[in-house]
């Protein structure tokens, strides 16, 4: 296999693609399907100031959760906080700036990113002041429509159950969510997987993330998410 | 609110749940609501992180870690249920392909208005999932308190909340009793003993009908 096809790496050798102020773009919903190792390592190396993208800030202890807390992050979009106690007494005391989409705008903001357009029209929020605030309106058939811009990020982190040298991808239950969006709308796309597979291992019809998305593979040192029920 | 009548509201909400639909529920006292069904009952509980056909929550022990409602508890997935990204789970959202969500809220309006989503200056949760449910499923039905922590009325003339949807309820079950607001009318049909017509009109502060029909229950 030709080395640029066999995206296997190690957290050490993914170092330099982190640095301060960049925008970085997770999967995972409350905390499930967010690439633990990768969170663990992001806050070895110091990184801080970061702009994160992402359904909602996880746990103080769990997944993106964990940057908050450590104080690592100026900026987030997501779609929800609640589950973060840090994140909304950051956001009161002006420390931690955020910005909400709806939860199935933010996922297709992210989505558009990934496929390449540059944002959608939708009607979801159109007469709600906090969701319309600074945004185009535009009239089709008789109706008005929000412009949602599209959602991109320097570097995407990504959880999968199986990856294969490729990159091809599939996930595991839940823990998909926004992975697979995530997975394709970003300059760089860092997988961890759960399990590196073979070429030709993965059933070329249960495929969900091509591989040709992914650039980076690492394997997970397994979740940090059980306790949530705990 | 103490387990008993989160269970009440939850038993009242059960009825409101017809076999084929497809339903989604909210976090808090909505996820007890399957509890309250038949067995065997035959409806799919999709969740906006992406399960279509959510079943019973697994024994201790068995939970799988990434398998979680949207709320971050263990579920199971019935036979013949799927996974999806969260896009296409607010596919079927947006597209009215849910034919009945069940929410909890701070503040619901004569008219319907739902506002669910912030406390400006004190809590801001974001809202989630719950501007696209309460706009686009076919039927909102909202469980909450009678009252705040304040003792103020939840049901109101209009909303001093941040709204979540606008005109989007179409039930309302408290600790008192049910209503249902249709074309813009606010009826009570259900009143929960030991509450009384009186204690429920002089604890609301919306303005409503009584239905020739309303019934007490236990």
């Amino acid at each position: 296999m030709p080395a640029h096809l066999n995206k296997i790496s190690s957290y050490e050798n993914l170092k330099s693609l982190f640095f301060n102020n960049m925008i970085l773009m997770f999967g995972g919903f409350g905390g499930v399907g967010t690439p633990p190792t990768m969170i663990t390592s992001i806050l070895k190396w110091g990184i801080r100031d970061l702009t994160i993208i992402g359904n909602d800030t996880g746990f103080p202890h769990i997944g993106i959760g964990q940057l908050i807390a450590e104080d690592r992050v100026k900026k987030v979009i997501a779609s929800h906080i609640g589950s973060n106690p840090i994140a909304g007494r950051m956001m009161s005391e002006g420390t931690l700036e955020v910005e909400f989409s709806p939860q199935g705008i933010l996922a297709e903001r992210i989505r558009a990113g990934g496929v390449g357009l540059k944002g959608f029209l939708s009607e979801i929020g159109i007469d709600d002041p906090y969701l319309n605030d600074g945004k185009k309106v535009i009239e089709i058939e008789g109706h008005s429509f929000l412009v949602e811009t599209a959602l991109s990020a320097q570097v995407g982190i990504v959880f999968a159950k199986k990856a294969d040298p490729f990159g091809n991808l599939v996930y595991d239950k839940s823990a998909r969510n926004t992975n697979p969006l995530v997975a394709m709308a970003s300059d760089i796309t860092i997988v961890e997987a759960e399990e590196i597979v073979g070429t030709g291992d993965l059933d070329p019809e249960e495929i969900v993330t091509s591989g040709v998305f992914v650039d980076y593979i690492v394997p997970s040192k397994g979740v940090d998410w059980k306790w949530i029920w705990e | 609110m103490d387990m008993g009548i989160k269970n009440r509201l939850a038993k009242r909400a059960a009825r409101e749940v017809k076999e084929g639909m497809v339903v989604n529920l909210g976090i808090g006292i909505p996820s007890l609501v399957p509890n309250h069904l038949p067995s065997g009952y035959e409806v799919i509980f999709q969740s906006e992180n992406g399960i279509v056909g959510i079943g019973a929550a697994p024994d201790k022990g068995s939970e799988d870690e990434n398998l979680c409602n949207a709320g971050g508890f263990p579920v199971s997935l019935i036979n013949g249920g799927c996974y999806t990204d969260s896009a296409a789970a607010f596919a079927m959202i947006r597209r009215g392909k849910i034919d009945l969500t069940i929410l909890g809220s701070l503040q619901v309006s004569e008219k319907g208005d739902l506002a669910n989503w912030i406390i400006p200056g004190k809590k801001v949760p974001g809202m989630g999932g719950a501007t696209e449910l309460a706009s686009k499923a076919k039927k909102v039905i909202v469980l909450m308190t009678h009252l705040d922590k304040y003792h103020h009325s939840k049901l109101v003339k209009e909303c001093s909340l941040p709204l979540t949807a606008k005109q989007c309820v179409s039930m309302i079950i408290t600790d008192r009793g049910v209503f249902t607001i249709d074309k813009g009318r606010l009826t009570l049909i259900e009143v929960f003993r030991p509450y009384s017509i009186e204690e429920i009109n002089n604890s609301t502060e919306a303005e409503f009908f009584i239905s020739p029909q309303v019934t007490y229950m236990d």
